[in-house]
């Protein structure tokens, strides 16, 4: 009886866990980082407040997001409103491995002209969860 | 028996408790392709542009839209090959010839011949306006725009 207890438990506990958190996203790209770099130290507020005002080519972050992440935003060209970024602002943000992903990949694209690394994700995400990136 | 009885409802109610929870698991577990397909329109496309409606378009223009996602007037739309099927069953062109390769341009809604005839009153300078900003915001005229709702009496030009 105390096995078949102790099963039901182990089933409860094996069970999927719940949607992904920003600071759960940001942990597991500084871990990505890491893996590539020995030296790597860390999410950097500062360098992802940097990242999200780099502007090498049309747009940058901020073109479409604001200077204030936790603001709405507007599309630069269709002038759709853009829902605040900052998970701080908007708690529907950086809830979905797969879906922050897809938006890195477009708008790394379409901001630095390249992919983003693990690195940068980890910076860019710990700036939006900073006091300066949440307000 | 008292004891025998105890341990029985403790593993009872262990039991409950890991079927409510798987319950709720398998709900959340739904796959991809099933979990995306209902709103994958709206959330793929509607979340840079209002979500036109499939009527504004000929499906075999919509076809060459979705074939050059990557190049979606000057952006990278790529969408992955779930997400591309299920915008395109919704739009109700093949995902297989969507998915094709092609060199033609992407057509645009606002060069279509309805829409210029439609629109013969606003000048180039309205949808140039600050509040519309381009001729792609349905919404800024047309409060209904994300519905497909377009009618003419309700429409509001921001000055």
């Amino acid at each position: 009886m105390f096995r078949k207890a102790l099963v039901a438990a182990t089933v409860l506990l094996a069970a999927p866990a719940s949607a992904e958190t920003p600071e759960s996203l940001m942990r597991g790209y500084a871990e990505q980082a890491r893996t590539t770099s020995a030296s790597y130290a860390g999410p950097s507020p500062a360098a992802g407040r940097r990242l999200f005002h780099q502007q090498p080519r049309d747009w940058s972050c901020a073109t479409c997001h604001t200077d204030q992440p936790a603001a709405t935003g507007r599309h630069a060209i269709t002038g759709k409103t853009i829902a605040p970024l900052s998970p701080v602002a908007n708690p529907e943000r950086f809830r979905d491995a797969a879906k922050v992903e897809k938006w890195f990949k477009r708008n790394c694209t379409d901001t630095l002209g390249r992919l983003c690394t693990s690195a940068e994700k980890a910076d860019l995400i710990s700036f939006l969860l900073s006091a300066q990136g949440g307000t | 028996m008292r004891t025998r009885s105890g341990i029985c409802r403790i593993d009872w109610i262990v039991w409950s408790i890991a079927a409510v929870f798987l319950a709720h698991a398998a709900v959340a577990a739904v796959p991809p392709n099933q979990a995306i397909e209902p709103d994958a329109y709206a959330e793929e496309c509607g979340a840079c542009h209002t979500a036109y409606p499939a009527r504004l378009l000929r499906p075999a223009d919509w076809t060459v839209v979705l074939a050059t996602l990557d190049r979606h007037f000057g952006v990278d739309a790529s969408l992955d090959a779930t997400a591309l099927a299920a915008v395109a069953r919704q739009l109700d062109v093949d995902p297989a010839v969507a998915s094709a390769a092609t060199t033609k341009a992407t057509p645009r809604i606002t060069q279509q011949g309805w829409f210029r005839e439609e629109h013969d009153e606003i000048s180039a300078q309205q949808f140039r306006s600050p509040a519309v900003r381009s001729a792609a915001n349905c919404n800024a005229c047309h409060a209904g725009a994300d519905r497909g709702q377009f009618d003419e009496h309700s429409v509001r030009i921001p000055r």
